[in-house]
């Protein structure tokens, strides 16, 4: 599967602050004084270029249409920075993006806090900039402000981003989990687990055949698009960190209703369940950063289920359960040789087994 | 997924386990040895297509679950050690000691790191030569070979700051005890298939004749589990108890000799404490005289650990196929996977956390008390 991915192109380009001058981030880059502002200047102006950020206020000042804000954080500690299918900069972006449409929002602005480890190589800072640059103009979204905080070597791992969107919820939208009923159909919007699983490979060193690439992406453009179909949507959620599994279990307590999946309709990339199988991995707990779940009442299961499959990211949207009045709280799930098994919240962290 | 679907395909399990239903006209209890197929067996809801007179017991074959408490609280003191690395295959980190467990030791500035292999950590003890790096050896003869073969490469490579804290098992023997028991009810065994692949099957002719009990090798997919458990009730309604091969696809009678061959060359057998059973004869592999300066436990003294179980935990019973865990009084409530009494909760192979994770919603299913 390709994706129309945001992968800024850094051939030809080089990191404006001379890498002779500072190859790497001192602590007096976040001290506020000279280079403080060069690092603005030479790195994230340049990267986020818009108005409200160029005006270097101590806040930004938008403009905002009359309705319901939707405001959401976030923040990002990944390892590695760098990964197949993005770095930490571009999910960023997305994660953020994502959180915000899952309320059912347009989202317009994000902000950016960056907790730096002195000694980040000055060239990964500049590259994970212009990659948060690039995934936010693909979204349509402004960078309106941040903050730089460098801390001493080892109290830190490389880089933190913190994030808050915002977005604007268009009239008679009303996403909400406790909303989920009994009836509803549950649709997912693409193949689980590639995050995860691209992660994994690159942080242990597992070399597979295949290279697994994480399925980061925006995803609003998908949400306008359902709620263009059916304005009705009654739940959105993006599943991951705890994977799919944990979002429904999440789901099915707010709304005190009982869950009933189909695992047989759960779409998986080959390689992914291949590498899922070899390290004892469940995918249903694998974390996903482009993926989203949408429970919506019967009679939209089919313009929904067009309009998610309209996106690039959505193509294999498909439904994968149904909202059921028994067990409430729980998700049950039907499996691929017709028994019945519990899905349940994940607990702890999903270890590799020994055998 | 090929090689992977074909074995997890509806219609395919639905012919088996109508074929199970058609030939079975008594009650009986089977025991699947292997924690990784308990897990198969609950996660896809296996029991929904078995009749009710086939009760599946779990058996004993989860390493972590049979490490001794003991050998976990030295694990967490050599962790602790600040010129030690200790690593552990992930599933081991989360297994309760006395007072806490390997996760804890990390989270407290102990040096902890999970691998997938081995063969990582003498890598590891490579990189940081001055460093103590010690590898969590458990496991049944599945992993010996690959853990003999990180002995033997150390030993090649000449370290000096790599040695490993054994507690490798071995069924055979364990099937032994279990059908020696007074208290036994298993019928039929399907034996692990991982294992078999390794030692092959001739190991359990002895057993099957002299127990008169059927074994089948099986492997781990649904299809090959409901295949192991027709093929020991076809022999169960014969009255017939040989040893029969239903993973054929991996395993070989003979196995594989040149990992045989290495675990001779590196471990020899000794008798080996099981957690919540107790001592089994000859059931377990440790380092040969000649290579202790590989064992952890005779590189670092960290005195006697006598350790005590809770008193509430019935996972020896568990092990053994004498109760589900259901049956617990504290199933679910005083015992959960966030805070587990016993092992079975923790491991990813434990019959316990299976039980919690994946079949709450199924009705309680006692084992047979009287025969």
């Amino acid at each position: 599967m390709t994706l129309a991915r945001v992968q800024p192109d850094f051939d030809g380009a080089a990191c404006p602050i001379p890498l002779t001058d500072y190859p790497h981030v001192l602590l007096a880059h976040g001290g506020g004084g000279t280079l403080s502002q060069h690092l603005i200047d030479k790195i994230f102006l340049p990267a986020f270029a818009n108005e409200a950020l160029g005006s270097l206020h101590d806040g930004a000042t938008l403009p905002v249409e009359r309705g319901v804000l939707a405001v959401s954080t976030d923040s990002f500690v990944i390892d590695p920075i760098f990964f197949p299918g993005g770095d930490i900069g571009s999910l960023a972006v997305h994660g953020t993006v994502n959180d915000v449409a899952m309320c059912g929002a347009r989202p317009f602005a994000i902000t950016a806090g960056f907790i730096l480890e002195e000694g980040l190589p000055m060239d990964d800072l500049w590259k994970i900039a212009q990659s948060m640059g690039e995934a936010a103009r693909a979204a349509g979204v402004r960078v309106v402000t941040g903050d730089t905080k460098v801390v001493d070597r080892g109290k830190g791992d490389k880089i933190y981003i913190n994030t808050t969107g915002l977005g604007i919820v268009p009239q008679g939208v009303r996403i909400d989990p406790a909303r989920a009923t009994p009836g509803d159909v549950i649709l997912l919007s693409g193949p689980i687990a590639s995050h995860g699983v691209a992660i994994l490979s690159v942080r242990e060193g597992l070399a597979f055949e295949t290279q697994v690439t994480s399925d980061s992406i925006a995803l609003h453009g998908m949400v306008a698009g359902m709620l263009d179909a059916f304005p009705d949507i009654h739940v959105l959620r993006d599943p991951t960190r705890g994977g799919v599994a944990s979002a429904l279990n999440e789901i099915a307590r707010s709304s005190r209703r009982g869950m009933r999946l189909d695992q047989s309709a759960l779409p998986i990339a080959e390689e992914v369940q291949g590498a899922c199988e070899i390290l004892g991995l469940d995918p249903l707990y694998v974390a996903n950063e482009g993926v989203l779940i949408a429970i919506v009442p019967p009679e939209a299961e089919g313009p929904v289920l067009s309009a998610m499959q309209a996106h690039p990211a959505g193509r294999h949207a498909r439904r994968i359960g149904a909202v059921v009045a028994d067990h409430p709280g729980t998700v049950v799930m039907r499996t691929t040789i017709g028994g019945t098994r519990v899905v349940d919240m994940l607990s702890g962290e999903q270890l590799p087994r020994i055998c | 997924m090929k090689y992977v679907d074909e074995f997890r395909d509806e219609r395919a399990a639905q012919q088996l386990a109508a074929e199970i239903r058609r030939m079975t006209t008594r009650r009986w209890t089977i025991m699947e040895i292997c924690g990784g197929q308990t897990h198969t067996i609950v996660k896809y809801g296996l029991e929904d297509l078995l009749p009710p007179e086939i009760t599946l017991v779990h058996g004993p074959g989860c390493p972590v679950c049979v490490t001794p408490l003991e050998l976990i609280d030295k694990a967490v003191a050599i962790a602790s050690r600040p010129d030690v690395l200790f690593t552990s295959f992930g599933d081991m980190l989360r297994v309760p000691g006395s007072d806490r467990d390997l996760l804890s030791v990390k989270a407290a500035g102990g040096n902890v790191r999970m691998v997938y292999s081995p063969l990582d950590a003498v890598g590891l003890a490579e990189k940081y030569p001055d460093r103590q790096v010690v590898f969590f050896a458990v496991g049944f003869e599945t992993t010996a070979p690959a853990n003999a073969m990180a002995v033997r490469e150390a030993r090649r490579l000449g370290l000096k700051n790599f040695s490993i804290l054994c507690s490798q098992v071995l069924v055979p023997p364990a099937i032994r005890a279990l059908l020696s028991s007074p208290t036994n009810r298993v019928q039929a065994f399907l034996a692990a298939g991982h294992v078999c692949t390794v030692m092959g099957y001739h190991e359990y002719d002895p057993l099957a004749a002299s127990y008169r009990v059927p074994i089948v090798v099986t492997g781990f997919e649904p299809l090959d589990i409901l295949e192991g458990i027709r093929l020991a009730v076809v022999q169960l309604e014969a009255g017939r108890h040989g040893v029969e091969n239903a993973y054929a696809r991996s395993v070989k009678r003979e196995g594989n000799v040149p990992a045989q061959q290495l675990l001779q060359e590196i471990f020899h057998t000794i008798d080996r404490q099981w957690r919540g059973i107790g001592t089994i004869p000859m059931s377990g592999l440790s380092l040969r005289p000649e290579l202790a300066y590989f064992d952890a436990e005779v590189r670092f003294d960290v005195g006697t650990i006598t350790a005590e179980e809770s008193p509430e935990c019935i996972a020896g019973s568990v092990l053994q196929g004498l109760k589900k865990p259901h049956e617990c009084p504290v199933f679910g409530t005083v015992c959960r996977p966030e805070k587990p009494l016993g092992a079975p909760m923790v491991s990813s192979e434990g019959a316990c956390a299976a039980y919690y994770a994946y079949g709450r919603l199924r009705p309680p299913q006692a084992i047979e008390t009287s025969p």
